[in-house]
């Protein structure tokens, strides 16, 4: 029977975060929580090796408590427990210090699992840098951009595209992997067993002093990295509106941003100014 | 030269080198960090039969390049690698250690940085040093909505991944000279706990979606595939290339090779055009490359549309067409 382990992370859902550009901060409070894409596809892989060889998932995540919900909704799907590492203080923790979290609470909870599956990045940092790191942290190997598994005994066969190479490659179980959103596509879960999930399984919520872990070595003040400033890109944009005829529209972009499309494509798209040239070169 | 602590180092991923120079782009910028460091730019190399790369880097902005050269490290083994690197880091003490954003980078870096007990901010579009001589580590988040800058204060080295094609290599340059130092194999190599079993490279995988200076998007607001067809006219007048959301993909209006967003590729050009594309997360999470972007859909609060540097209202077929028309009256040859 396997013990699979399938790190997930709440993400915001929506994609034009509510940016307050007054302060320059973001309302994160208002963008409501889904579970991040690739965890799912890591989900579905986890719940396909259950299907075929038997065995118990917990989907495990770090964040804050509505964090829950996406560990219902896993269970929804059909892991067998969830476990939440919530705590103020773990907050602000980089990928370092969360693979160390994460790592402290799989060795508490699971220390005979023989695979941790996570999602290959997560929409809102896209760092892909948890999932390697949480392997060097339980000390087992990893591969990361998986897309196709196989279980033969002990051994894990896997498949992978990476830098325009096919590879196959393979490790001996316990192992980790990361899971792109390639080839496992999340099964489907109705609003009625997202419901049962609610009642029937419970969820172990875990705090730094549940886990052992001195509050110095998580969260924010544990990370070596730091943020120093946060800006919206989309505020640096132009945002200039067009509206009008498709000739007038066009019109106007080369009046306006002629010179910037022409240096992108390396040619002179003004005419005005070619002709201005070629008259100078008449009179020389 | 001595080495003090604050030379900066480049990783050699060269395994892509035709297609994908991130490691000579790493080179240039760290030659224009280095004097406010007063660093040295060294780079390193590990694999087999490594000469032409070793002069490579060296022709490209390496001051030292430390090379193992050996048959046991011809395939790319992120174990093996990491824990060759961690130990030659151990020894010279960079200040900064930078990697491409490869797919090789981005699982070897993350190992990496463990070993060091360093930090490691992914997926860099800029570096910088800050006034105390810290390195500034622009990345984007949130797919690209928000952009992040980071530090490494205590720990030691700095490492970033940086993404393919952010900054632009020196020239090649022959009578540049440099420091090789090479590195014999160490006895005790760990045995890789990964297996490689086989690698194929993959055919005709292009790159020039990642690579075009002028990206061509079109979504499901183009509106028929003859449409469509369009947007691959507009691109060839730009030298362009053409990338589809996954709609059109899946409509086979175009084919999955052109797929820009999470599940397919990022792009980085210098100017983007989005036709009829709503802006979701998926797909715009691969647009935080681009340096200037026209938006052409007819709904004005598309996220799409917010994103762009110029939004333009309009029917995104006919704005490609009238697009085509002027510049072919503009494109003199
Ligand atoms: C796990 C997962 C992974 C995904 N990965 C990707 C990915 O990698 N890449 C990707 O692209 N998508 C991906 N998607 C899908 C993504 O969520 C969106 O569905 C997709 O990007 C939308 O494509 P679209 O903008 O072409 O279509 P729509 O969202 O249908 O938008 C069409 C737009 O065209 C506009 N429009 C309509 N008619 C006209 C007209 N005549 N003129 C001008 N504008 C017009 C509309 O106003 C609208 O804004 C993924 C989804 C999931 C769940």
């Amino acid at each position: 029977m396997l013990k699979l382990i399938v790190c997930m992370k709440q993400v915001p859902k929506v994609s034009e975060l509510p940016w307050d550009a007054r302060t320059g901060t973001l309302k994160r409070e208002l963008a409501a929580g889904m579970m991040n894409p690739a965890c799912k596809h890591a989900l579905e892989a986890a719940l396909q090796l259950k299907h075929q060889w038997g065995g118990r998932i917990t989907a495990v995540t770090m964040g804050p408590p509505a964090a829950r919900e996406i560990l219902h909704e896993a269970v929804a799907m059909g892991a067998d427990g969830g476990v939440l590492l919530s705590d103020p203080r773990m907050a602000g923790a980089d990928t370092d210090v969360t693979s160390f979290t994460l790592a402290r609470a799989i060795e508490q909870t699971c220390p005979d699992f023989d695979l941790v599956l996570c999602g290959c990045y997560t929409t809102d940092s896209e760092t892909a840098q948890v999932g390697p790191q949480l392997a060097q942290e339980l000390d087992v190997p990893g591969v990361a951009y998986v897309e196709h598994l196989e279980i033969d005994g002990r051994t894990l066969c896997m498949r992978r595209e990476a830098d325009d190479f096919l590879e196959t490659l393979e490790m001996d179980l316990p192992g980790l992997v990361t899971i792109t959103t390639r080839r496992y596509t999340p099964r489907y879960v109705s609003m009625s067993g997202l419901q049962d999930a609610f009642g029937e399984v419970e969820i172990q919520t875990l705090d730094c002093d549940a886990l052992g872990l001195d509050p110095v070595s998580v969260g924010m003040k544990a990370s070596p990295t730091r943020i120093h400033k946060v800006y919206s890109a989309v505020a640096q944009k132009e945002n200039v509106v067009l509206k009008g005829s498709p000739k007038k529209v066009v019109d106007a972009l080369f009046e306006r941003f002629g010179d910037r499309i022409g240096a992108a494509l390396g040619k002179d798209l003004n005419p005005h100014e070619h002709a201005a040239v070629d008259g100078r070169e008449d009179n020389d | 030269m001595t080495e003090s602590g604050k030379n900066i180092w480049v990783f050699g991923d060269y395994r892509n080198y035709f297609q994908n120079r991130v490691t000579l782009q790493l080179l240039s910028r760290a030659r224009d960090l280095a004097p406010a460091l007063d660093a040295e730019v060294c780079a390193v190399i590990l694999g087999h039969e490594l000469e032409e790369y070793v002069g490579e880097y060296i022709a490209h902005g390496a001051q030292t390049v430390y090379v193992m050269d050996d048959p046991v490290l011809k395939d790319y083994n992120v174990e093996r690698y990491a824990d060759l690197t961690a130990r030659l880091a151990a020894v010279h003490a960079p200040g900064i250690l930078l990697v491409g954003a490869t797919d090789f980078g981005r699982e070897f870096a993350p190992v990496l940085a463990k070993r060091l007990k360093t930090g490691l901010t992914a997926d860099c579009i800029d570096l910088g040093i800050d006034e105390d001589g810290l390195l500034v580590q622009t990345a984007p988040s949130f797919g690209g909505n928000l952009i992040a800058d980071i530090v490494t204060p205590d720990a030691r080295p700095q490492m970033a991944t940086v993404r393919p094609g952010t900054f632009q290599e020196i020239p090649h340059d022959d009578t540049a000279r440099g420091r090789v130092v090479r590195l014999p194999l160490p006895e005790d190599l760990p045995v890789p706990r990964v297996r490689l079993i086989s690698a194929q490279r993959l055919p005709q995988r292009t790159q020039c979606l990642e690579e075009a200076d002028v990206v061509i998007c079109g979504g499901r607001g183009m509106g028929t595939r003859a449409k469509f067809k369009k947007l691959f006219d507009l691109a060839r007048l730009m030298e362009g290339e053409v990338g589809a959301t996954r709609p059109v993909v899946h409509a086979k209006w175009a084919g999955h090779d052109a797929l820009v967003g999470q599940a397919g590729r990022h792009v980085r050009p210098k100017i983007l055009f989005s036709f009829g594309i709503s802006g979701a997360i998926q797909h715009t999470a691969a647009l935080s490359g681009a340096d200037f972007i026209i938006a052409v859909n007819k709904n004005p609060h598309a996220t799409m549309m917010k994103m762009a540097d110029v939004a333009v209202v309009a029917d995104a077929s006919q704005v490609c067409s009238a697009l085509i028309r002027e510049l072919k009256a503009r494109i003199r040859e």
